[in-house]
C-alpha cells in the first residue's frame, strides 16, 4: 500500500523543471475513535484521510502548497500553486531541500499487523472495560468525564528531486480515560492513559485505576500557602516541561535569536544529574520514527550530558545556516514546509523510585497535574508559572491533597535547582517520555 | 457543493439500518498565510481540503465517518460505514426530503482575499516589520504572519435541513523579541475578523506592529510578578478570555450532562455577583466567532448565558438538545468536515458596567493590573482555572506603576464569578483566539470591560 504513496511522490518529483527543487509528502492515515459513556458507545468515528504537500525551490526562493487529496487534479493544482508561492519569498542563500547525507534510514518496528487486525467489536469491547473498571475502582467514582479507545494507522511516503526516497507505515493505539469523584458537593478529576502500537500492549485496568486513583487522592484539597518548596514533578508533570525546554534547544530558534541558551554550548546549563537526549528511534516512545520530515534518518542525539550543553537539534536548512549538518530533527505534516524540533525527547533516568524519592524530602509538594502551559510558560524569557494540582509531602510521606495553586521559576533556574531523577521512565502519548523528577526552590503561589 | 438529489439519496442510505438521525457536512475550504521572519518572507503557503463528514445517530450511539470524495459513490460508502459504526439494526425509513434554507449574516464581504495580488499580502509584512523595528535597537527579532481562509459549508439532514454557507476570515499577527541586559522578553499583537482583506482599512498595520514591539521593550524592565491572593483588574478589551475559562466551557450542555461541569443544576441560581450579565453570541458581526449558521445548520443566535448575575442557560447542540427535548443555541461546530461536532461558544462577553474604568484603578490600594491577557485553561469539572498574563503592572496607592513578568494567574470560576465587584462603562472586544476542546480548534471571540476581581491568586515569584 505504501509503495502506491511512494509512486505518487514520484510523479510529483518528475515533473521538477530544470532549476527547481521539488520535494512530495504523500501521507495516508486510517483512524478509529470509540468512546464510551454509561457502559454503551457514545460516538464511533472511523475515517480515512489523505494528503499531499508539495514544496519548490527555486534560486534561493521556497513556495508551499498543500491538497487534503490524492486525486490527480489536486497534486496538479498543489504544485501549481506552490511554484506560483516561490516568486514571492525572499532570497534566501540557505534555502533548499535535504540532501542524502549516507545515514541509512534505521529499520525499526513500527507497524504492526495486529493493529491492522484487531475487530471494531474488541476495540468496543476494550472502552466499555475501561470504563467499567473506572467505575468499580472506589465507590467515591461518580462518573467519568470520557473514557475512550483510538488507534490509527498511518503512513507516509518523501520523495526530492535531491534523490531522497523514503516510506514507512506506524500503526499506534491508546485508551484514555478521566475520572471524577465526588464528596457532597466536591468533584475532583483525574486521568489515566495506555500507549502502544498494537492492542495487546495497552493495558486498560492500569489506566482505569490509576484515573480512579488520581481523582480519589485529591478529594478534600485545599489551597496551600504561598511558599519556596522543594516540588516532585510526576512523569507526566515532567515530560511536558521536556517538550518547552526542547524548544529552547531547536537550531532555528538559536539562529533567530529565540533560544535562551543561544550562547551556551558547552556551557553547564543544569544540574550534572541532567542528561537529556532526542531518541526517535527507541519503538517504545509514542513518536518513535524511521525518518524525519524531510526523510532523513531519525537519531539517537545527546542534547545535554550530565548538564552540560553539548548540542542543538537541526533541520536541513538550520543546520546549512548554521555551518552543521541536520541532525534529522525536519518536524511537518503535510500541511506545512518543515520546521525543527525534537521528536522523542527524554531524560536518563536516575536509580531512585518515587517513594524514596519523596522519603527524602520534609516539606514539599508533589505535583500530579499542571495547566496552562501554553499561557505561562515563555520559551523565550524563560519565565514559567503553570496552574498545579497535587499531594502535600510532609517527614517523606505524602499528605493533605492541594489545589488552586501555582508553581514558577525560570527554566534556566529551574534546570539548575535540579536534586534527582526518578527511575519511573513512562512512555506518554506525546513527543516526550517522563521521569520523576525533584526541583528545589520553586515558588508555589496559593494562599 | 452536492445537488439536493444526491444529498437525499444518501441521507436514505444513512438511515436504512434504523437510523434515528443522519446527516451531512460538506466542507470546501481554501487557505493561505504568509509568513515573514527574521527579516525574510520565508514562504508562501496555499492549501485546500474538501470532503464531508456523515453521522448517523442510533439511540445514544453516533457513528461517524468521513471522506475527501465528494462523488455519490464516495458519499454512499461514507454513508454506509457511518450506518455501521452506529450499530443500527435494519427496516428504518429511508425517505428524506430536503428543504433548502437559507444562511444570512447581515453584512457583505467587500474584498475576498483570494482575489488580492500575493505581493500586496508580502508588502504587509514586510511594512510591519519594518515598523517593529523602527522601535528601537532592542528589538531583536520580528515575525510577522498574515492568513485568510475561506470556507464553505453544506448542512443537510434528516429532518429536511439543507443550507449552505460561505466565511471568510483574515488574520494578522506581529511577535517581537527584545533583548537586554535582563534576557529577552516578547511582545504580541493581533488581529482578525469574519471579514475580507478590507481587515486592513480597519487596522493601522504600522502601529499594530509598533505596539507589539514596545510591549516587549516594556517588559525589558519588568519585575517579577507577586505571589499569592490580591485584587486584580482586567483591562477593556484585554481580558475575555477569563470568562471563557472560568463560566463559558462550564456551561457547554455536553459537559454539564456528563456531570462534568460545577455549573451543573444552577440554572436559576445566583452564580455571579449582581451586574455581571454574560452572553455567547454567534451574530455579532464582523467579529472572529461569527457564524451565519453553526456546523449543525442551525442559525447563530445571541444567548445570554448569566443575567444580572443569575443564571439563565448553557449552550446547546443538536445532540444534547434533542435529549433534552429542546432547540439548539447554535452552538455545535467543528475543526472540520473530519470532526464531530459539539457544544462550542462564539463569541463570548461580560456587557458593560456604569463605573468609570480610572476610578476603578484609582480605587484600589495595591494589586495587579492586567492588560492583556494570554490563554487559559479550565476543569470544567472542578471550575479551577488558569490563565496567562501577557502585559500587567503593579498598582500601588491606586496607580499603575511597575511592569511584571509573564505568569498565570489562578482561580475557581463560581468563586471568581462571585467576586466582581467593580464593572467598567469601557467595553470592547479582545484580539482573535482559538478555543480547543478534544483536540479540535475553532476560532472565538471574547469582550470585556475593565473589571476587578476582589481577590484572585497570581502566580509570580517574588514574595
Amino acid at each position: 500500500m505504501s509503495d502506491e504513496l511512494l509512486a505518487i511522490a514520484d510523479r510529483v518529483v518528475a515533473m521538477a523543471k530544470s532549476g527547481e527543487q521539488v520535494e512530495a509528502v504523500v501521507v495516508r492515515g486510517t483512524e478509529t475513535e470509540i468512546r464510551v459513556f454509561g457502559g454503551d458507545v457514545e460516538s464511533l468515528s472511523s475515517a480515512q484521510s489523505q494528503g499531499v504537500g508539495i514544496r519548490v525551490v527555486v534560486d534561493g526562493r521556497q513556495g508551499f502548497a498543500y491538497a487534503g487529496s490524492l486525486d490527480e487534479s489536486a497534486i496538479a493544482e498543489t504544485l501549481a500553486d506552490a511554484r506560483d508561492n516561490v516568486s514571492f519569498a525572499t532570497f534566501d542563500e540557505f534555502a533548499g531541500l535535504a540532501e542524502p547525507d549516507g545515514t541509512a534510514v534505521p529499520v525499526l518496528d513500527l507497524h504492526r499487523d495486529a493493529m491492522v487486525s484487531f475487530a471494531t467489536s474488541d476495540k468496543i469491547a476494550m472502552a466499555i472495560e475501561l470504563e467499567r473498571v473506572v467505575m468499580a475502582a472506589d465507590p467515591r467514582i461518580s462518573g467519568i468525564e470520557s473514557a475512550e479507545y483510538a488507534d490509527s494507522i498511518s503512513e507516509a511516503a518523501i520523495a526530492t528531486s535531491m534523490g531522497i526516497r523514503t516510506v514507512g507505515s506506524e500503526t499506534s493505539c491508546y485508551v484514555a480515560t478521566y475520572a471524577m469523584a465526588a464528596d457532597g458537593d466536591e468533584t475532583q478529576t483525574g486521568f489515566g492513559f495506555s500507549v502502544g502500537r498494537e492492542p495487546s500492549d495497552l493495558d486498560p485496568s492500569r489506566a482505569a485505576l490509576e484515573a480512579a486513583s488520581r481523582a480519589t487522592r485529591m478529594l478534600g484539597a485545599i489551597q496551600p500557602p504561598s511558599g519556596r518548596l522543594t516540588v516532585v514533578l510526576d512523569p507526566w508533570v515532567t515530560a511536558q516541561f521536556l517538550g518547552i525546554l526542547g524548544y529552547t534547544l531547536d537550531g532555528e530558534s538559536v539562529l533567530k535569536g529565540r533560544s535562551l541558551f543561544a550562547d551556551r554550548l558547552g556551557e553547564s546549563v543544569g544540574s550534572s544529574l541532567l542528561t537529556l537526549i532526542d531518541d526517535p528511534t527507541d519503538v517504545r516512545s509514542f513518536t518513535a520514527t524511521d525518518a524525519d520530515g524531510e526523510g532523513l534518518a531519525a537519531r539517537r542525539n545527546v542534547l545535554i550530558q550530565n548538564g552540560v550543553l553539548q548540542q542543538f537539534v537541526h533541520n536541513a536548512y538550520s543546520a546549512r545556516r548554521a555551518g552543521t549538518v541536520s541532525t534529522g530533527n525536519a518536524v511537518r505534516g503535510f500541511k506545512s514546509t518543515p520546521s525543527v524540533g525534537c521528536l522523542s525527547v527524554s531524560l536518563v533516568p536516575g536509580t531512585s523510585d518515587p517513594a524514596t524519592l519523596i522519603a527524602g524530602i520534609d516539606d514539599g509538594v508533589l505535583v500530579q497535574e499542571v495547566s496552562g502551559l501554553h499561557s505561562g510558560v515563555n520559551p523565550v524569557s524563560g519565565d514559567f508559572s503553570t496552574g498545579a494540582e497535587g499531594l502535600r509531602i510532609r517527614n517523606g510521606e505524602l499528605a493533605e491533597p492541594v489545589r488552586e495553586f501555582t508553581i514558577a521559576s525560570t527554566l534556566q533556574k529551574m534546570l539548575r535547582d535540579v536534586q534527582a531523577v526518578g527511575n519511573d521512565l513512562e512512555f506518554l502519548p506525546m513527543n516526550a517520555s517522563g521521569v520523576s523528577l525533584v526541583v528545589a526552590d520553586l515558588t508555589v503561589s496559593g494562599s | 457543493m452536492i445537488e439536493q438529489s444526491v444529498l437525499e439519496e444518501v441521507l436514505g442510505v444513512a438511515m436504512r439500518t434504523g437510523g434515528e438521525f443522519a446527516e451531512v457536512f460538506a466542507e470546501d475550504r481554501r487557505n493561505a498565510s504568509a509568513v515573514l521572519d527574521d527579516g525574510r518572507v520565508e514562504e508562501l503557503t496555499s492549501g485546500r481540503d474538501r470532503g464531508a463528514g456523515i453521522r448517523v445517530v442510533v439511540g445514544e450511539t453516533t457513528g461517524f465517518a468521513h471522506t475527501a470524495d465528494l462523488s455519490e459513490a464516495g458519499l454512499i460508502a461514507a454513508a454506509q460505514a457511518a450506518a455501521a459504526a452506529a450499530r443500527g439494526g435494519g427496516g428504518g425509513t429511508n425517505v428524506v426530503a430536503l428543504h433548502r434554507g437559507t444562511a444570512s449574516r447581515g453584512y457583505d464581504i467587500e474584498t475576498f482575499p483570494g482575489d488580492v495580488p500575493k505581493a500586496r499580502k508580502v508588502e504587509l509584512l514586510t511594512r510591519a516589520d519594518e515598523a517593529a523595528r523602527s522601535v528601537g535597537d532592542a528589538i531583536s527579532q520580528v515575525s510577522v504572519s498574515y492568513g485568510d481562509n475561506r470556507r464553505r459549508i453544506l448542512v443537510a439532514n434528516s429532518d429536511g435541513v439543507f443550507v449552505e454557507d460561505d466565511t471568510v476570515r483574515t488574520f494578522f499577527a506581529v511577535s517581537c523579541v527584545a533583548t537586554g541586559d535582563t534576557g529577552m522578553q516578547t511582545g504580541r499583537e493581533s488581529v482578525g475578523h469574519t471579514i475580507g482583506f478590507e481587515l486592513f482599512d480597519m487596522y493601522d498595520i504600522d502601529q499594530l506592529a509598533r505596539n507589539a514591539a514596545e510591549r516587549a521593550i516594556t517588559k525589558l524592565a519588568a519585575r517579577p510578578a507577586p505571589s499569592g491572593q490580591m485584587p486584580v483588574v482586567i483591562g477593556s478589551g484585554g481580558g475575555g478570555v477569563l470568562f471563557h475559562e472560568a463560566c463559558g466551557h462550564g456551561l457547554e450542555a455536553d459537559l454539564v450532562s456528563k456531570g462534568a461541569s460545577v455549573f451543573r443544576g444552577r440554572v436559576g441560581q445566583q452564580v455571579a455577583s449582581k451586574g455581571v450579565t454574560v452572553v455567547d453570541d454567534g451574530t455579532m458581526a464582523r467579529e472572529w466567532g461569527n457564524i451565519a449558521i453553526d456546523d449543525e445548520g442551525n442559525p447563530a443566535q445571541r444567548n445570554v448565558l448569566i443575567e444580572d448575575g443569575i443564571l439563565t442557560d448553557y449552550m446547546w447542540d443538536h445532540l444534547r438538545a434533542r435529549k433534552e427535548g429542546r432547540r439548539s443555541s447554535g452552538n455545535g461546530r467543528r475543526q472540520s468536515y473530519q470532526n464531530l461536532p459539539m457544544v462550542r461558544m462564539t463569541n463570548t462577553y461580560l456587557l458593560a458596567g456604569e463605573e468609570d474604568p480610572e476610578s476603578i484603578i484609582a480605587s484600589t490600594p495595591k494589586g495587579v493590573y492586567v492588560k492583556h491577557l494570554g490563554g487559559g485553561q479550565v476543569n470544567t469539572a472542578t471550575g479551577d482555572f488558569v490563565f496567562g498574563m501577557t502585559e500587567a503592572y503593579l498598582i500601588e496607592d491606586g496607580k499603575v506603576t511597575e511592569p511584571l513578568r509573564e505568569g498565570n494567574l489562578i482561580g475557581n470560576g463560581p468563586e471568581v464569578l462571585q467576586r466582581i465587584d467593580a464593572l467598567g462603562n469601557d467595553f470592547a472586544m479582545g484580539p482573535p483566539g482559538t478555543c480547543g476542546k478534544d483536540g479540535q480548534g475553532v476560532p472565538v471571540g471574547d469582550g470585556v470591560p475593565t473589571l476587578r476581581v476582589s481577590s484572585l491568586t497570581i502566580g509570580g515569584t517574588a514574595a
